[in-house]
């Protein structure tokens, strides 16, 4: 089974990647709003359904993943 | 009667670059300063433990994320909970943070750029085995080189921290967006301590500033004396 985990900077904490970027798109003349930078980590997961690797890839997320002090996630599966 | 040399270890991570300048510092204060590799599970019978600074694993994922699954780091954080001594300098600070030893996370400077600097930093707490040799209130010259230094707690830990006094170390002026100016602190029971100024670099007048040597050599006594009254 393939999972795929969006993790974000959360909500208010600043994102100083996400303001140069959103900064830099500006000077291209793109007239973004707040742009907020975080990371994709695809995997393969192996687990008979798909409750279980919903489980298995929220502790990877809590263990390593993402950093909840400052980071939240998502996982989709596909 | 002679005076014992405390035994402490450096762990050396692949990616660690600031190992040999540790082990040399802490030599220079006296200390019988050993290298631990890594993939060592036995920490062997050391007095105080430094994480030097670095790259280690690259800073793959986020900084000192991976470096806490390194066998050493077991043996480290066992260390840590019996009440011995660690100091993390830099990626040591940021390991110790990922491994959950110290409060907090490091993150990337707000300015995006790497600094590479002297920062005067003033001393809050005298009352630790990392800043003993220090005075309440003085101000250190030391060191930062780190593009991820940026220290932040949330509002309730933050909160909790400052209750417990476990904040020791601030910048004197704005240095990489640091929540109140942190550059260093001491876990709850104040034997694991991290900063992400380099006392390494800061242990003779020729480098510029000795400062980085009242750290150093606080830690180096705080270790003697628990080679003279074991636990």
């Amino acid at each position: 089974m393939r999972a795929t985990v969006l993790v974000r900077p959360k909500e208010g904490i600043l994102d100083p990647q996400g303001q140069a970027v959103e900064s830099s798109l500006r000077q291209l003349g793109f007239p973004v709003g707040e742009a907020r930078i975080g990371r994709v980590v695809d995997l393969e997961v192996e687990a008979t359904d798909a409750a279980a690797a919903l489980a298995e890839v929220e502790r990877m997320c809590e263990q390593l993943l993402a950093n909840p002090l400052i980071e939240s996630y998502e996982i989709e599966l596909a | 009667m002679t005076v014992p040399q405390p035994k402490i270890g450096v762990i050396r991570f692949p990616g660690a670059c600031d190992d040999r300048d540790a082990l040399w510092a802490l030599a220079a204060l006296d200390a019988d300063a050993v290298f631990i590799r890594h993939t060592d599970t036995d920490i062997g019978g050391v007095d105080a433990v430094v994480l030097p600074g670095g790259f280690s694993y690259g800073d793959y994922l986020r900084c000192g994320a991976l470096a806490r699954f390194a066998p050493a780091m077991e043996a480290v954080a066992g260390f840590a909970a019996e009440g011995g001594l660690v100091l993390g300098i830099c990626n040591g600070f940021q390991i110790l943070c990922e491994a959950g030893l110290l409060p907090g996370v490091l993150r990337r400077n707000e300015s995006l750029s790497f600094v590479c600097r002297d920062v005067p930093l003033v001393v809050d707490r005298v009352d630790t085995p990392f800043t003993s040799r220090c005075s309440p209130g003085q101000t250190l010259t030391i060191p930062v080189k780190h593009g991820e230094g940026n220290w932040f707690a949330d509002d309730d830990l933050y909160a909790e921290l400052e209750a417990r006094r476990q904040i020791v170390l601030r910048y004197a002026e704005p240095v990489n967006g640091s929540r109140n100016d942190v550059a260093g602190v001491v876990n709850e029971h104040g034997n694991v301590m991290g900063l992400m100024p380099h006392p390494e670099h800061a242990v003779d007048p020729l480098l510029g500033s000795a400062d980085g040597a009242l750290i150093l050599s606080s830690l180096v006594e705080a270790a003697r004396e628990r080679v003279l009254t074991p636990a």
